[in-house]
């Protein structure tokens, strides 16, 4: 069974990840973005960071609902709300329990999943987060493991695809031939969380 | 109609330069209409460009004056920042909607129609209606 503190980990371990990797996604931005994500991003989960440190809510949704709310109010990009809604979703969506099992996070990582689908309308194939978090929640029945697995392959299967959702959109054909920052940022997300995982046993 | 109070304006950009001209435009178009509640909510809170969730929900707080609040937005995270806001529940105040509208020409529509005493589905349809001004 997953606990508070287990989330607080992963967020913990997402931090640290975004920020060694801040550079790297800002890079994949400036081709096709406005070249802020990895800063972005880096704002956001600091933050989230710092207020599970003075709160450090003592339940798995308490612990994601507020870091959702730290970064829809930190990020300043659409990562912000995008992420926000991830992460508040499957918070609202594991409730108060104490502990969660590995099939409750993945029903609640869906309801998330589908929140963000629904706030910024994009499908799998349009060359977003969603193409890194759909192969990833689809795998999670099989383990944590699995789930990075595929969302890094789903990251990496961006590169061919053309924008048609965001600024990157408006560059047409011309988005083509470049990894989608989004995505790549929540492969990240969902290898801390493996990460995190991995570390328990 | 309402006639006292009168529907607030928040109008959110990714720029605070772009956020208060456009306001300052509405109100000077609308004829002086001084007495509409418009609130900018342009940029981060250090400055820069993007968008900010504690402007938004302060400009919404200090338009509303029970009538609702109507909120355009520029593009992309404005626009995404607002609809998770209006999702949270809590973090806007009661009647406050996002208007699908074009940012300058709706956000003068807006506030020409809250100056009349007209409510928040009246100033929503005026502003939406803007997308239908055909310049060619």
């Amino acid at each position: 069974m997953l606990d508070a503190a287990f989330f607080r980990r992963w967020m913990t371990t997402a931090a640290a990840s975004v920020s060694r990797e801040a550079e790297r996604l800002t890079a994949l931005d400036s081709a096709i973005g406005d070249a802020d994500h990895g800063s972005n991003l880096q704002r956001g989960f600091t933050a989230v960071a710092a207020a599970l440190e003075k709160e450090a809510p003592d339940t798995p949704g308490g612990v994601l609902t507020l870091a959702g709310r730290q970064l829809i109010s930190t990020v300043g990009g659409a990562s912000g709300p995008l992420y926000g809604t991830l992460l508040r979703r499957t918070g609202k969506a594991l409730g108060d329990a104490p502990e969660v099992g590995e099939e409750e996070l993945a029903a609640a990582l869906r309801a998330g999943v589908d929140g963000v689908m629904a706030l910024g309308g994009a499908a799998p194939g349009d060359k977003t987060m969603i193409d890194a978090l759909v192969p990833a929640v689809d795998a999670l029945g099989t383990g944590f493991g699995a789930a990075r697995a595929a969302a890094e392959e789903g990251a990496l299967a961006t590169t061919p695809l053309q924008a048609r959702k965001g600024r990157a959109s408006y560059l047409g054909e011309r988005s083509i031939g470049h990894q989608d920052p989004g995505a790549t940022s929540s492969a990240l997300l969902i290898a801390a969380l493996a990460d995190t995982a991995e570390a328990e046993r | 109609m309402s006639g006292e109070k009168l529907v607030g304006i928040v109008l959110v950009s990714h720029s605070a330069e772009v956020a208060a001209s456009v306001a300052e435009l509405a109100k000077g178009l609308a004829g002086g209409a001084t007495a509409v509640p418009v609130a900018p909510a342009g940029g981060t809170e250090g400055g820069g460009l993007g968008t900010s969730a504690e402007l938004i929900s302060a400009a919404a707080a200090s338009v509303d004056r029970g009538a609702g609040v109507a909120v355009l937005t520029d593009l992309g995270s404005a626009v995404l920042t607002v609809k998770a806001l209006l999702a949270e529940g809590d973090e806007l105040p009661d009647g406050t909607r996002l208007v699908d509208a074009p940012f300058v020409e709706g956000a003068v529509a807006a506030v020409v129609t809250s100056a009349a005493g007209a409510d928040l589905d009246a100033v929503e349809a005026a502003a939406a209606e803007a997308y239908s001004y055909r310049k060619v």
